[in-house]
């Protein structure tokens, strides 16, 4: 570590400085804002997959005393403001006119002086619905004749929200054609939703007199959101520079609080109409059956190789279900996101991926569940048909994974779907994930195990991430591109305010942003203050998700920094009347070369920049920095799971989890586990229990915390951690990011131990969530139930 | 809607107030005291963000109505600091790591301190066992486990 525990730079596990107000009770998240006269929203939602709107009473609901207004299709289309862009660039309905077309689809909203009236208000707005045939099957909808679902959409005779493809498919198949032996598996990622703790909501305050809009919101991207705003409702006279968005603290946003969902639109409309402030909240229910669900992914995988297990070649064929509309939180570019970090940690040549997105009747996404665009989906298919190749060809999967990794010589790595690795050690992870979980002495166990009848599995993952979006030249949303931004002034006494365009959920940026700039100005990271989420002060910037906030934001805050040093340093050889030339730094201080008892700190060169500059000098130790990376970062790991399955009920319990992480250099080390426990716990949900499904009819499965299970604290085992460390070399501080690892990593590898668990019995694939009850009916199938 | 006189003692202050039939206690607790550290994260009582603690026991506040805690004692997060020293719980939380939004945390708070005044030396699957309620979707909860064993220790006096 270049500081001491004083400065507490890069490499301290310093406690974090958000903590103070959280265990007190004393955060400051959406619903505890309270502005004098606020009204209150609630939202009457669809009960039909697709249904036609006959009517819409709300007679009985404006009788009730407290009931100010509903606020339906029709009032938004006076203002033109019933329709609204997703940021994919489809489009969406705010409120229907006369179609629903999911279900829990907001058909109106009704406003009232408290929260229980708007409630009862919702409640006795009567809707005439003439229920119409859902499509519910994306099979179904892309086959061809299939009834046109977006007839908003002139011209538009299919189901298809968009083909995209990546790689040489006649190269692919060719090679494929080739192969010695080629694993083939369906595989199936179903719908699941972040389900972060808090739901979300905002508080929409339109001030007239000065045409000023200010929204507290739960978003996890304030000024892409305020620009959004102002593209949508400009024609309302709506502009930028008289629109504030202020992110609060933020209850886990894990990609869910990225899109702008209906009921913030209706809520802004209601204030502006009003003229008063207008609160929404979602209840639980509303949040995981209208909010934007991740995957329901459909991918067929082809994996070819030879005999000996080199693999060589790669395909993945998609159907992606996006529901009512392209929803998707994805660069404009890749609009499957990064689905083309499919070929992995395998050097395999020749690589064909494909992904047809399709419209259905269920609600719309396709946003991340804590992972960088879609690379979950990519990691989930090439990780579970390595584990099928390898029980085809009788090999040990650790063995077939070494075989074949991308050896650490070889990086930069162009993969065959044209990404640049930064930089890795692939071998070096597994075999230390190996060592850790005491690979060999496991396999023996299994086997007595097996023996005796008792099913135990150890599943492997080998996981390549992509992250950081992204290098501007690629990456934009709605035509914005994808830098981040910190800005950094150091006041004359010495401390500093540091501001950032992103947005901390939980992750802790008050802390590690405070420690970059520790490590870079030797100020200590206690007197670093950082502010994120309020577009009035805040610079622009993107926004977190897509573990982008330290490859981003984190390397402006050391670049900003950089600035900083450069003028503290010509400001120490005028206050020591030396060249700056003569001067040598250690954190919190230049000193003479040779003299380090003369030396000045950087507290006093802060002092002297408003005090004592040398001659035409411009005052101040501000700097901003704007960073556009050269390219993604590409953190990765091994992961090791060992399952025990109970014969009697299938149920799988997750014994150890052995997770290796490779996020390059680490700012604050334990943030750094706790973000990996966190996506473990997060990869322990989907991979066993966690499911939003539909009945035929739209009805949903898992619309509640009744039916959607989020694992507690018996189901997840005692995390085992560590880390091998390979820097990125294009990220100024030489890391990349780690806060979705966990999450893309961890199913696969409990998938894969729920196989290995149940292979002998013929069991070469199950999808997730593996419940109970798909293991008991293999078990049954088998024979091998008790 | 009928209205109730109540009468509640809140971390030790008594607060009375007149409240509708149907009002939560969470509600009460937030939006007629603005004791905001309570969170609502459900409506199916599986969550425990709103857990407080009624006559000592741990309670989902969106699962009672405020009359039924007429006559009776609530402690909430904010009632967890006595006299500016943190309660050995909230130190643990932070020593440990285990928040990261934030957001379960006054439930879980209240749960875990629960825990300690009934078992001073509660293994680690009776940790998990007592906070099974309380769902945390950012630490996975091996952290909240540690800081419960850490502040048993302290509270026990363990070196």
């Amino acid at each position: 570590m270049k500081t001491d525990a004083k400065i507490c730079g890069m490499g301290h596990s310093m406690k974090r400085k958000e903590d103070p107000r959280f265990i007190r009770g004393q955060g400051n998240y959406v619903d505890d804002v309270v502005l004098p006269g606020m009204l209150y929203m609630d939202i009457v939602r669809s009960p039909h997959a697709h249904a036609k709107i006959k009517k819409i009473d709300t007679s009985k609901a404006l009788k009730i005393p407290g009931v100010l207004a509903v606020i339906d299709g029709p009032t938004l289309e006076k203002y033109k403001l019933h329709w609204m862009p997703t940021i994919s660039g489809d489009t969406q309905m705010v409120l229907p006119i006369d179609e629903v077309m999911y279900v829990a689809q907001e058909v109106c909203a009704v406003i009232a002086t408290e929260r229980y009236i708007a409630a009862d208000g919702a409640d006795a707005v009567e809707v005439d619905y003439e229920p119409l045939a859902p499509m519910m099957d994306p099979m179904k909808s892309i086959a061809p004749g299939a009834p046109v679902l977006r007839k908003d959409k002139a011209g538009k005779k299919d189901n298809i929200a968009f083909h995209w493809e990546a790689g040489d498919r006649a190269a692919a198949e060719r090679a494929l054609a080739a192969c010695e032996v080629v694993a083939e598996q369906d595989v199936y990622l179903p719908r699941i939703h972040v389900a972060s703790m808090e739901t979300c909501g905002c508080v929409a305050d339109f001030d007239a007199a000065q045409g000023k809009l200010t929204v507290h919101m739960t978003t996890q991207a304030p000024h892409a959101v305020r620009t959004v705003f102002a593209l949508v409702a400009g024609h309302v006279g709506l502009s930028e520079e008289r629109i504030r968005i202020i992110s609060p603290d933020i209850g886990g946003g894990f990609g869910g609080k990225v899109p702008v969902y209906p009921g913030y639109v209706i809520a802004v409309a209601a204030s502006v109409v009003i003229g008063k402030p207008v609160k929404w909240i979602e209840d639980r229910m509303e949040n995981l059956q209208a909010d934007s669900f991740a995957r329901d992914y459909h991918m067929k995988v082809r994996l070819g190789a030879k005999k000996d297990g080199t693999m060589t070649a790669l395909s993945i064929k998609t159907i992606a279900d996006h529901g009512y509309t392209n929803a998707s939180a994805n660069p404009m570019k890749f609009p499957a996101g990064l689905f083309s970090i499919c070929t992995g940690s395998y050097p395999m040549k020749n690589a064909f991926c494909e992904v047809d997105a399709v419209y259905t009747h269920k609600p719309p996404g396709g946003v991340a569940y804590r992972c960088s665009f879609r690379v979950t989906e990519a990691v989930h298919a090439i990780e579970r048909v390595v584990d099928v190749l390898a029980q085809k060809l009788k090999m040990d999967p650790a063995e077939l994974r070494m075989k074949n990794f991308i050896q650490p010589g070889q990086f930069p790595y162009k993969s065959a779907l044209g990404w640049e690795y930064d930089s890795g050690n692939y071998p070096a992870a597994l075999k230390k994930a190996m060592d850790i979980v005491g690979y060999e002495a496991l396999r023996k166990e299994q086997k007595d195990k097996r023996a005796r009848g008792e099913l135990m599995g150890i599943g492997i993952c080998s996981f390549t991430e992509i992250v950081g979006a992204g290098p501007s030249k690629d990456f934009d949303i709605l035509g914005i591109k994808m830098f981040d931004s910190a800005e950094i002034r150091v006041h004359p006494t010495g401390k500093a305010l540091a501001r950032f365009g992103t947005k901390s959920q939980g992750q802790g940026h008050e802390t590690t942003y405070a420690q970059i700039v520790a490590e870079e100005l030797g100020i200590p990271a206690a007197d670093v203050q950082v502010e994120e989420g309020d577009t009035d002060t805040a610079p622009y910037g993107l926004g977190t998700y897509a573990s982008r906030s330290t490859p981003t934001s984190g390397a402006a805050a050391a670049m900003a920094s950089r600035k900083i040093r450069a003028k503290a340093k010509t400001i120490a050889a005028h206050l020591l009347e030396c060249s700056e030339v003569d001067l040598e730094w250690e954190p919190g201080k230049f000193f003479i070369k040779g003299v380090p008892g003369k030396f000045k700190t950087i507290q006093e060169c802060a002092f002297a920049a408003y005090t004592n500059l040398p001659a035409g000098m411009e005052p101040g130790m501000e700097a901003t920095n704007y960073y556009d990376p050269p390219n993604l970062t590409f953190p990765f790991g091994s992961y090791i799971c060992v399952v025990d399955i109970d014969r009697g009920t299938g149920e799988v319990k997750v014994r150890r989890f052995v997770a290796v992480d490779d996020c390059g250099n680490i700012i604050n080390p334990m943030i750094v586990d706790g973000q990996i426990h966190g996506g473990l716990a997060q990869g322990v949900g989907p991979a066993l229990y966690e499911e939003i499904g539909y009945d035929e009819e739209g009805n949903v499965f898992g619309g509640s915390f009744l039916d959607y299970y989020v694992p507690t604290a018996l189901e997840c085992p005692t995390w085992e951690t560590d880390k091998t460390v390979t820097p990125s070399p294009h990220h100024p501080l030489g890391a990349k990011g780690v806060g979705e690892s966990a999450t893309v990593g961890a199913p696969p590898a409990i998938a894969n131990a729920v196989v290995d668990a149940l292979s002998h019995l013929g069991v070469t694939h199950l999808d997730i969530p593996i419940t109970p009850e798909k293991v008991w009916q293999q078990l049954r199938k088998a024979g091998a139930a008790l | 809607m009928a209205k109730h006189k109540i009468s509640v003692t809140v971390n030790g202050a008594v607060r009375e107030a007149e409240v509708e039939s149907r009002l939560l206690l969470v509600h009460f607790l937030r939006e007629n005291l603005r004791l905001t550290g309570t969170h609502v994260g459900c409506d199916t009582s599986h969550c425990g963000v709103c857990t407080v603690r009624l006559d000592g026991e741990p309670v989902k506040s969106c699962t009672l109505l405020a009359v039924q805690a007429d006559g009776r004692s609530v402690n909430t997060v904010e009632g967890l600091e006595q006299g500016g020293k943190l309660h050995p719980m909230q130190e643990a939380f932070t020593e440990k790591h285990a928040l990261q939004c934030g957001f379960c945390t006054p439930g879980m708070l209240m749960t875990a301190s629960a825990l300690l005044e009934r078992n001073q030396n509660p293994s680690e699957q009776e940790i998990r066992q007592a906070i099974s309620g309380n769902l945390c979707r950012c630490t996975g909860y091996l952290n909240i486990v540690k800081a419960v064993q850490y502040a048993a220790e302290k509270t026990r006096g363990a070196p």
